[in-house]
C-alpha cells in the first residue's frame, strides 16, 4: 500500500438506464456491486466504499453484510462505507458489526461516518432530524467507548444506558476500525474529527469546490489545535466523480443522456457547467488525472481518494469499464505524480497493520482478541453521553453548567 | 470605510419592467434621503430576470452559477435591500420567492428593508401585507412600515405615488442610520463568536 489509497464509493441507487428505458432489479444491482469490488482489487484499487440508505431507489440498507461477503471474495481490498449513519443507527450495533467485520477481513475495514440526509430516516428509526449533529456527537462517543474500554458504563440523553457492557468481538489486534467523520458543510463535524485526530471525508461531488476547502481547513487547523500534529499531518479522503472514454467527445456523448436525467442534478445545469463547477469529470483519462492532482491545490497532500462511477443509471459493464480504465490508466499515474509533490512528514493513508504497529509503540494497545481488554481510565471528555444529558437538564443529569449544543 | 451598499433586487420580466421603474424609484428615494442624513451611499441593481435560469439550477444541484453566486453575495453583503417583485396570482413571482429561497437561512437577519409590488390594478396592492410582509418576517429582515404599490394607473396619475415612494426611502434611509444590520458571525472563524468547539459542544468550556 503506498502513501495514498483510491477506490470507488456508490450510493447504491437503482437507476433506469435512460439510453435502453431498462431498470436494474436489486438483485442485479447488488450482485453488480460484488463484481464491481472484485474488479476494484483485480485492476488495483484499494479501496471499496458502500454507501448506507433505507429507502428506494437505493438497495444497501446492510452494508456490513455486503463487506462481510465481499471480504470473503477479496483479499487485499479495504472495506469501507459512504457513510455509516451515526444519527440512526445504534452505536452499540456498529461497534459489533465493524469489529466483526473487523476480525473477518483481517483488518481489512474502516468506516465513514456520515448523518444522512434523508429527512424521514430520522423518524422511521425513532430519532430526529433536529438532533442531527448532537447525534453525531453522543452516538460517537459513545462507539468509541465500546471499542476503547472493556466494560462500558454509559448514560446519555438518546439511548437507553449501559451499565456493565462488553461489546464483542472485541476489535482485532485491540485497535478499532479507523475512522472518518464525512460532512459537506457542517463545521462541527470537521470540529469533531479534528477533536478525535479521526479522518475527514468530503465527498467532493455535486457541489463547488469551496465547500470542501472550508471544511478541509478547518479540520486541519484544528487537528492542529488538539495537538495531534500539523496541519498538514490531518488524514483527508475526498470523493470525485468521473466517466472516461479514449476521447473527450466520445466521453461526453455517452455520459450526456445520463447526466442529463441524474438523479441528483438532472434536469438543471449543462453538463459542460456543472464539470466546471464540481469535480465532476467527463472525459479522457488524461482529464482526470489532470483534474483529480489539482484536489490538492484545494485540499492539501491527502491519503484517500475516492471516485463514483456507478450511479445514474450506467450499466454495469460500463461501470467496469471505468474501473479498468481507474485501475490501468489513472490511478498508477495519480499514485506517481501525487508521491512526487507530497510534502515531508505528511501521514500515509491508514492501514490496520501500520495502526497496530503505532499502538504497539506508543503502548495504547488494548489486549488482543478481547480476552484481556486494558484497564484504563475512563477520560471524562470522552463521557459525552453524560455531557449532554447533563446539558439538557435531563433526569440523572448532575447540573447544566455549559452551553447549549448547536 | 467604503460607502453602505444598497442591494436592489428587482424582478420584473417585461423589458422595459414597471417593476425595475418602481425598484429604481425606491432606490433614488432612499439615497436622497441617506444625503439628507449626511450619508453617501450607493446602490447595486440585482436584476433576478437574466440570472432565472441560474436560480432554477441552483435549486436542483445546490450549485450556484459565478453570476448568481455574485448577486447572492450583493444581497447578504449589502447593508440594506430594497425588493420589488410583480404581483401573480395573489402573491410575490415565483422568481422572486425562488431568489430569496436559494439564499442561504439567516444570511438575511436584520438587514433593513424596503419593499414595492406592481400590478395590473390596485386591488393587487395586499400582496405587501400577505405575502412579501410575512416572507421577510421569516428571514429575520427588518422591513419599513410603508410599501410601495405600484398599480398600472399609478405611472399616469396623480395618485400620491411619488409621495409615498420618497416616504418609505426615507424610512428605509431612518432605519439604515438608526437601526443597522448586524452581522452574522462565521461558524467557520475559529476565533469568531459563532464558532462552536467541542469543548462547548460537549459543555465543558
Amino acid at each position: 500500500m503506498s502513501s495514498m489509497q483510491f477506490g470507488i464509493f456508490s450510493v447504491s441507487d437503482i437507476t433506469e438506464d435512460p439510453t435502453t428505458g431498462r431498470t436494474p432489479t436489486e438483485h442485479e444491482r447488488i450482485q453488480g456491486w460484488v463484481a464491481m469490488a472484485q474488479k476494484a482489487e483485480e485492476v488495483g484499487l484499494d479501496v471499496f466504499a458502500a454507501g448506507e440508505h433505507h429507502n428506494p431507489p437505493f438497495f444497501s440498507s446492510s452494508p456490513t453484510t455486503t463487506l462481510g461477503y465481499i471480504a470473503a471474495k477479496t483479499e487485499r481490498l479495504i472495506l469501507s462505507t459512504a457513510t455509516t449513519l451515526i444519527t440512526t443507527n445504534d452505536p452499540v450495533k456498529i461497534a459489533e458489526e465493524f469489529a466483526m467485520l473487523q476480525h473477518l477481513s483481517e483488518g481489512r475495514v474502516d468506516l465513514t461516518l456520515g448523518r444522512g440526509n434523508t429527512g424521514p430516516v430520522y423518524p422511521w428509526f425513532g430519532k430526529d432530524i433536529r438532533d442531527g449533529i448532537e447525534l453525531a456527537i453522543e452516538n460517537y462517543a459513545l462507539l468509541r467507548k465500546l471499542w476503547h474500554e472493556p466494560v462500558v458504563n454509559w448514560q446519555g440523553k438518546h439511548r437507553t444506558p449501559l451499565t456493565g457492557y462488553t461489546s464483542t468481538p472485541a476489535p482485532l489486534d485491540g485497535v478499532a476500525p479507523f475512522v472518518w467523520h464525512g460532512s459537506i458543510r457542517s463545521p462541527q463535524i470537521a470540529e469533531q474529527a479534528a477533536y478525535y485526530g479521526d479522518g475527514f471525508f468530503h465527498n467532493n461531488i455535486f457541489w463547488n469546490k469551496e465547500h470542501t476547502e472550508r471544511m478541509v481547513r478547518l479540520y486541519r487547523s484544528r487537528f492542529a489545535h488538539y495537538g495531534h500534529g500539523e496541519p498538514e499531518q490531518a488524514i483527508v479522503g475526498l470523493g470525485g466523480q468521473v466517466f472516461m472514454k479514449p476521447t473527450e467527445r466520445e466521453a461526453k456523448e455517452r455520459f450526456r443522456p445520463f447526466f442529463d436525467v441524474a438523479p441528483v442534478y438532472g434536469h438543471g445545469p449543462s453538463l459542460e457547467e456543472f464539470t466546471e463547477a464540481t469535480p465532476l469529470t467527463v472525459g479522457t483519462p488524461e482529464q482526470v488525472i489532470e483534474k483529480t492532482l489539482a484536489f490538492r491545490d484545494y485540499a492539501g497532500d491527502y491519503q484517500r481518494q475516492m471516485f463514483l462511477v456507478d450511479h445514474a443509471g450506467l450499466p454495469l459493464e460500463e461501470v467496469l469499464e471505468q474501473i479498468e480504465i481507474l485501475g490501468t490508466e489513472v490511478v498508477p499515474v495519480l499514485r506517481r505524480e501525487f508521491d512526487s509533490v507530497r510534502q515531508a512528514g505528511v501521514p500515509d493513508a491508514p492501514t490496520h497493520a501500520a495502526r497496530v504497529a503505532a499502538a504497539r509503540e506508543a503502548g495504547t494497545q488494548l489486549g488482543e482478541q478481547g480476552s484481556a481488554w486494558r484497564e484504563q481510565g475512563v477520560r471524562g471528555d470522552l463521557d459525552t453521553g453524560a455531557a449532554i444529558a447533563r446539558q439538557a437538564g435531563e433526569p440523572g443529569g448532575r447540573g447544566s453548567e455549559g452551553r447549549e449544543v448547536a | 470605510m467604503t460607502k453602505p451598499r444598497i442591494a436592489v433586487v428587482s424582478a420584473g420580466l417585461g423589458e422595459p419592467s414597471s417593476t425595475k421603474l418602481l425598484a429604481d424609484r425606491l432606490r433614488d428615494a432612499t439615497l436622497k434621503a441617506l444625503a439628507d442624513h449626511g450619508q453617501h451611499s450607493e446602490a447595486v441593481d440585482v436584476v433576478l430576470r437574466p440570472l432565472a435560469q441560474d436560480i432554477a439550477s441552483h435549486m436542483l444541484t445546490h450549485n450556484p452559477s459565478e453570476a448568481l453566486a455574485a448577486a447572492i453575495a450583493e444581497v447578504v453583503d449589502a447593508e440594506a435591500i430594497i425588493a420589488v417583485t410583480p404581483t401573480f396570482n395573489m402573491s410575490y413571482s415565483g422568481l422572486f420567492k425562488s431568489f430569496f429561497d436559494v439564499i442561504e437561512e439567516g444570511q438575511l437577519a436584520s438587514i433593513p428593508t424596503a419593499l414595492g409590488a406592481t400590478g395590473g390594478s390596485a386591488r393587487h396592492s395586499m400582496v405587501m401585507d400577505t405575502a412579501m410582509r410575512p416572507m421577510f418576517a421569516y428571514l429575520k429582515a427588518q422591513v419599513v412600515p410603508t410599501g410601495v404599490f405600484a398599480a398600472s394607473e399609478d405611472w399616469g396619475s396623480d395618485s400620491g405615488l411619488d409621495r409615498r415612494i420618497a416616504r418609505e426611502g426615507r424610512e428605509l434611509a431612518d432605519l439604515m442610520v438608526a437601526l443597522p444590520r448586524r452581522r452574522e458571525a462565521d461558524p467557520f472563524d475559529e476565533s469568531g463568536e459563532a464558532f462552536v468547539s467541542f469543548e462547548q459542544m460537549l459543555g465543558h468550556a
